[in-house]
């Protein structure tokens, strides 16, 4: 395949896979409620404040969590479901590195985490009144789409794994709760224990959530975007190099199909 | 030209009876197989369930690396040179698994040409010469899921076949499909086969393999335990005769007073819907029907015939004698 044939061949294949995704009802119908709740508990927690600015800081988080949690379940619940209907050995079989088939699925996830976002501002807005002014529209606009690709990218490495060892898809439900509490997603990693702060440094999501609300509530998110940005390239790069042999140590151990 | 070589392949898998347990369980599903393969030639690979054909096909598509022992597919080796064994092989196998099901039969199809580096401006044309071959055509635009078991295997078929390959690996393709889905797919093979494609198919089906292959290789235990043309397996049982008798009762347990008796080869026990079959295979000039019958006085009988022994009399011969 020609080189420039591979954006083409990502393309359709972030196609597929979100069409795959966009008619499956019952994602949809997850999809569609899960992130509701989330936002629901958080506005019903910090709306006790009173303060706007709060409950717009609460309302990002929230959103951002919709997209964590689409990537991190369904992202690797997805790469197993192709080892349990058969396409993996077909994937894997076919002539393009495997990293090109894991990241249009991953990408397809945090786009549906996308919704998730729209849909959490959209629920605080109409229900709970809060006032969403975003004081630098460009850089959200920037920010958004950066840290949806970045989680997007640590579900791609998650997926590695999922590709070598037949029970990692449960580390997507693992890991999904912990990332929203070391993130800061609803709560500043400012009052969480030290030894968790390189935890949390090491994490796209958190720098992501905090260009989000630099940008809506007026600060200064280019710092945290670059860095969002540099662990995004990061998790691709170490995504792309491991993928390979963790392809072959997946053929040496038999793990590509169920049985 | 040598398109498939295979030297003293084996594969064993290990196994951990659970994460707490260091034990490890080894299976050896295939122990030393060798056997090449010529350009345009469709070879068979025959044998019962767990003998290590899947496996073989397998680590020859690369999909598993092989514990010991060498392969090489159109002159790649498929452990070093995987991606460029993948270019030209194609895989093909049965059931209802191996496609997306919220995906139309179209969108299988793209996607699987994008993956197999099709250009851009041949698929159209490609998907559509592969939806007329499989009779596919005007159903394209369906959903998979609402695809019958027929209408899936001839979207596999499609599918395998969309990069041309030089090569394509056949693991028991018409298993579960219909009579007349399971001829259709035999004439597509054989076009196949016709048009210079290397074709090696594994089966349970011993009149489709009597007539399609042009030389076959019955496994057995991970082994390799006959090889050669239909012809040639035939003639292994090929000189005598084989005596079939329908009983309505408990056949098996005739079995071993038949097998005692002179001029009897082997015998056994097929369930053909009401009725079961002994099967008696004579050597060559011996006359044991009035002496099968004695064996089964007490039962009551359906039709005696004799014919001439087939590919399933000299597979069931040969994997009987591996696993006896």
């Amino acid at each position: 395949m020609s080189a420039a044939a591979v954006p083409r061949a990502l393309a359709i294949g972030y196609w597929m896979h979100l069409k795959m995704l966009a008619t499956s009802a019952f994602n949809g119908f997850l999809a569609i409620i899960w992130p509701l709740f989330f936002a629901t508990i958080a506005f019903l927690v910090y709306g006790l404040t009173g303060d706007d600015r709060t409950l717009l800081y609460a309302s990002i988080g929230a959103s951002v969590m919709g997209v964590w949690s689409a990537v991190s379940t369904s992202g690797s619940a997805t790469v197993q479901r192709e080892r349990r209907q058969g396409t993996l050995e077909l994937l894997v079989a076919a002539p393009v590195p495997i990293a090109w088939v894991l990241l249009p699925i991953t990408t397809a996830m945090a786009t549906v985490g996308l919704y998730s976002m729209a849909a959490t501002l959209l629920w605080g807005w109409l229900l709970f009144g809060i006032d969403v002014t975003i004081a630098h529209p460009l850089q959200f606009a920037v920010s958004v789409p950066v840290t949806v690709l970045a989680i997007g990218m640590l579900g791609f490495l998650l997926s590695v794994t999922v590709v070598r060892y037949r029970t990692a898809w449960a580390l997507g439900n693992a890991f999904e709760l912990p990332v929203w509490l070391v993130s800061g997603f609803l709560v500043p990693i400012s009052i969480l224990p030290e030894w968790v702060r390189p935890i949390s440094w090491v994490l796209a999501p958190t720098w992501g959530v905090r260009a989000i609300r630099e940008s809506a509530l007026g600060g200064q998110p280019l710092p945290d975007l670059l860095a969002c940005l540099g662990l995004g390239v990061g998790y691709l790069l170490i995504g792309v190099v491991c993928a390979e042999s963790v392809l072959r140590s997946a053929r040496q151990n038999a793990s590509l199909a169920l049985s | 030209m040598t398109v498939i070589e295979v030297s003293d392949l084996r594969r064993t898998y290990r196994t951990r009876a659970s994460p707490w347990r260091r034990a490890v369980r080894e299976v050896e599903a295939v122990r030393g197989v060798d056997f090449a393969v010529e350009r345009g030639e469709l070879f068979g690979l025959l044998g019962p369930n767990g003998a290590g054909k899947t496996t073989t096909i397998k680590m020859l598509i690369t999909l598993l690396i092989p514990t010991s022992g060498t392969a090489r597919v159109l002159g790649h080796d498929v452990v070093e040179e995987s991606r460029e064994v993948r270019r030209r092989v194609g895989y093909v196998f049965g059931g209802d698994r191996g496609l997306y099901e919220r995906l139309s039969g179209l969108d299988n199809l793209r996607y699987f040409a994008e993956l197999y580096g099709v250009p851009a401006r041949d698929q159209r044309a490609r998907i559509g010469e592969l939806l007329e071959q499989v009779g596919l055509t005007g159903r394209e635009k369906e959903r998979v899921e609402g695809y019958s078991r027929g209408m899936r295997q001839r979207l596999h078929v499609a599918r395998g076949l969309l990069h041309k390959p030089e090569v394509l690996f056949l693991d028991e393709p018409s298993i579960g499909i219909d009579p007349v889905g399971a001829r259709e797919l035999r004439g597509t093979v054989a076009d196949l086969r016709s048009a210079g494609t290397t074709v090696l198919l594994t089966t349970h089906y011993m009149f489709e393999a009597d007539e399609l292959c042009d030389r076959i290789a019955v496994i057995a235990g991970g082994r390799i335990v006959a090889e050669g043309t239909p012809a040639d397996l035939k003639s292994r049982v090929g000189e005598g005769s084989v005596v079939e008798v329908e009983v309505y009762g408990d056949a098996g347990a005739a079995v071993a007073a038949v097998e005692a008796l002179p001029g009897v080869r082997g015998a056994g026990v097929e369930e053909r819907g009401q009725a079961q079959v002994l099967v008696v295979r004579a050597v060559p000039g011996a006359e044991v029907t009035h002496a099968v019958l004695g064996c089964l006085a007490d039962v009551p009988l359906g039709r005696v015939a004799t014919r001439e022994p087939t590919l399933e009399d000299a597979y069931v011969e040969l994997v009987g004698a591996t696993t006896a």
